[in-house]
Order: structure tokens, then sequence, then C-alpha cells
């Protein structure tokens, strides 16, 4: 017993630091198993707080590209309106209104923290639970896909971006509907790679990749990316394709969050079906 | 003494602030990613007691990785930074051990000195940090290379802001 106790005591340093090491390695793990949530990350006030003072003086800086950016989507927004279609069959036709109903909800929000250069990146944004901002909602840029909805507090919420090692989006190609599954592989911020497109398809650089609307996240149809190069790889199947982004990570500052109102409708109907199956 | 239970705190605010307001914004590319605020742990005196430096180790990477959302990563890494200095520091000793009050600095060991304990340390401390970030050896050179461009560049900027915090002692 003696001697344990001046083993102990001898190596008293060492067994500290593992000590510690095993408390960081397992704050480390559960924050990246469950997305529980944790106090301890910029959602809480205290890092929220600062990162939305902060940005209040640093968004100065980017007005230029963040105007920019909206007015060209303003110009897509125009152009999709019905003022600019040209009526072909004179006055008379229907609307009936019946035949549409709101299946998405926009929520404006501000990006109060982002960053690109790290393998995992993440954004934080200044709207939280109490402007029913929930955790699993897809987030857009205002030229495309900025990521998912992470952990919410009542004023804030973090957002895994699409430069995530685990964020994985279902897109498809444009003009043949065959789908894959976008990923970032923590090279270049504005390349990404598509995976799971069959190589019997015919593509071209310049081609444009949506979204899906399969995982219910995000609507579809949304154009995400284009294709930079591509290359067949012996014996395999799938073609090896790096896409060019069309959000510019670099300067987020106004996203919005989508609600889908279906979205559990969908999800409770594929969990039911699975069950059944498997 | 009594100062430095003040310069102490206000150092370790400073330098978090820095970090997550500053350098985790300047992007060059993904290549480099400096990480200065281990210039604190680098910092504290001989004689600080080896639990304490671990325990100021374990706040300082929690500190960061509240910011960063990326809980414990920062802490595991700077833990670790903790746990070497102890041998760095007494393999680097001079013939006759250290005196008591001298800092690990330039002004009381000299520029050589300095660099070569700062080089050691950083890159032990990035080695760690980024391959706990990628957590699989799949890239592996491409990750060492970051490691090497971060290390070079946070050693400037540690090498840096030892002049500047020898000029405002010596205005103090």
């Amino acid at each position: 017993m003696r001697n344990l106790i001046r083993f102990i005591n001898k190596y008293s340093f060492f067994f500290l630091f593992l000590i510690f090491e095993a408390l960081a390695f397992y704050l480390l793990f559960r924050h990246n198993h469950f997305q529980q949530a944790a106090f301890l990350n910029s959602t809480n006030v205290l890092a929220g707080g600062l990162y939305s003072q902060y940005s209040e003086l640093t968004d100065y800086l980017k007005l230029k590209e963040v105007n920019d950016n909206l007015s060209q989507e303003n110009k897509r927004l125009r152009s999709s309106k019905q003022k600019a279609f040209h009526k072909l069959y004179g006055p008379n036709y229907l609307i009936d209104d019946t035949l549409y109903k709101r299946q998405y909800l926009y929520t404006k929000a501000k990006v109060i923290n982002n960053s690109v250069n790290k393998q995992n990146n993440y954004l934080t944004l200044s709207v939280g639970s109490l402007n029913g901002v929930k955790e699993g909602m897809g987030v857009l840029s205002p030229n495309g896909i900025a990521g998912v909805v992470n952990q919410v507090s009542q004023h804030y919420s973090t957002v895994l971006s699409v430069l995530h090692s685990r964020a994985k989006i279902s897109v498809k190609l444009a003009h043949t509907n065959y789908f894959g599954s976008l990923q970032w592989n923590g090279e270049n911020h504005q390349m990404g790679e598509l995976k799971d497109i069959p190589n019997h398809v015919s593509i071209k650089v310049g081609d444009t990749v949506l979204s899906s609307g399969y995982s219910a996240t995000f609507p579809a149809d949304l154009v995400v990316a284009t294709i930079e190069s591509f290359e067949k790889i012996e014996g395999e199947n799938f073609y090896k394709i790096k896409v060019l982004f069309t959000s510019d990570f670099k300067n987020l500052s106004q996203v919005y969050v989508v609600k889908n109102i279906r979205k559990s409708e969908q999800i409770e109907l594929e969990e039911k079906t699975e069950e059944k199956d498997g | 003494m009594v100062r430095s239970f003040i310069t102490y705190p206000f150092q370790f605010f400073f330098f978090v602030l820095v970090q997550v307001l500053v350098l985790n914004n300047m992007q060059f590319s993904s290549m480099i990613n400096p990480y200065l605020y281990i210039i604190f742990l680098l910092w504290l005196p001989i004689e600080t007691p080896k639990w304490f430096l671990l325990a100021v180790a374990f706040v300082l990477g929690i500190a960061v990785d509240m910011f960063t959302n990326t809980m414990g990563m920062h802490a595991s890494a700077c833990i670790f930074l903790a746990f070497c200095r102890p041998f760095i520091l007494g393999l680097m000793a001079p013939r006759d051990g250290y005196e008591p009050n001298q800092k690990p600095g330039i002004k009381d060991f000299g520029i050589a000195w300095f660099v070569t304990y700062a080089t050691i340390l950083t890159l032990l401390h990035h080695l760690f940090l980024f391959y706990v970030e990628v957590f699989r050896f799949e890239n592996f050179f491409s990750t060492l290379a970051r490691v090497f461009a971060s290390t070079l560049f946070t050693l400037v900027l540690i090498v840096i802001s030892q002049y500047f915090r020898y000029n405002a002692e010596d205005r103090s």
C-alpha cells in the first residue's frame, strides 16, 4: 500500500496530465457525437454577445460585397416574378390558388461569426429559438446553400457549414436528375466534391448541380454548385467530380433559415416504412 | 509579485480575445492558422507549479474552444503543451540551473534560447492540435504541411509579441 502511494506520488504530474487529457477528450467526443444542448459553445450569452458586438463593427467592411450579392438575388427573383413574363393566351386564364400550399417559411438571419479555414467550419447566427429556429433546419445564402442548423439557444444558433467534414448535402444534376451527395474535402473553401454519380451518365464541365430536396432540409432545385472538373477512375463505378460552390462562404453576412412545414410528416412516414421493412 | 496577479489575468483575456477576434478571422488560406494564444503558457514564470500549469492550460483551451465550437480540441492540445513544458525547460536549463524569478523570455536567456524553446513547444502543440482536428491519418502529409506552415507563422507572431512586451515593461 505504501509502495502504491509512493508510486502515485512520484508520477503525480503524469497522472494529473492523464486526468486532464481524458476530460478534454471526453468533452471533444461528447460534443461531436451527440448534438445535445451544450452550454459551452458560441451560442451562450458570453460568446454570442461578444461576437454580435464585434460583427456590428466589421460588417461595414463587407457592405459592398453584401450589397452585390443581394442585388444579384433581387435580379433573379425579379426575373422569376409573374410580371416578368409575357402573357400568351390573352386575358382569360385561371389561377387556382388552392393548388398551392405553403411548404417553406424563411427567416432572415445575420451571420455574426464564420470561418472557412478550419477542417470543420461553423457559422453563428443572431437568431435563436425565440425566432422559431430549430435544430436541423436548412440555411441558405443569397446564392446557394450555407449549412444546417446545429445548436440553438434563445437568441443565437450555430450552423454546421457546408465546409465541414461531416456535412453531406443531397444534390442532383440539373438536366439528368441523377442524384449524389455533395461533400467538402477540407482544402479549398470554393471547391467541393460530388460523389455517387455513376460513370455511365454523361456530364460536362459547367453543368449545374441542384439541391435534390430528398432530405426535407432544403427546398428542391436550388442552384448549389457547378461542375469544375471530373475524371473517370479505372475500375470504379463512380466519377470523381470537383464542383465550384455558388455560395461565397468567405462573404456571408445575411442568410435565410428555411423551415419545412411538412418535414415531420415526411420523416415520420419514411421512418414508419423502414420499420415495417426491417 | 503583486503585479503579476494583475498582469497575468489581463494577458489571459487579451490573448484569448486576440485569438478569437483577430487571428481566427485572418483567412490567408487553409494552410495557415496561427494560434498565438499559446504564448500565454510559454510566458508563465519558470517556477510555476506543474499542477497549476495543467489547470491553466485546461482553462485557456476551453476558453478558446468555447468561441470556435470545438469543445475539448484546443484544451487537449494545451494540456499536452503544459505537460511537455517542464521537460523542455529541464533539457534546456543552464549549467547552474534556473535562478528564482526568471521568465522564459528573450531578456533573461537570449534570442537563440527563446526561439528554440518556442519552436519545440509550438510544434508539439500544433502537431497535436491539427491531427486531433482532422482525426485521421488519411491526408497525413497535407496535414503535416499545414502544421509546419502554421508553426512558422505562430512563431513569427510570438517573437514579435516578445519585443512588444519588453517595451511595455520598460515604460512602466
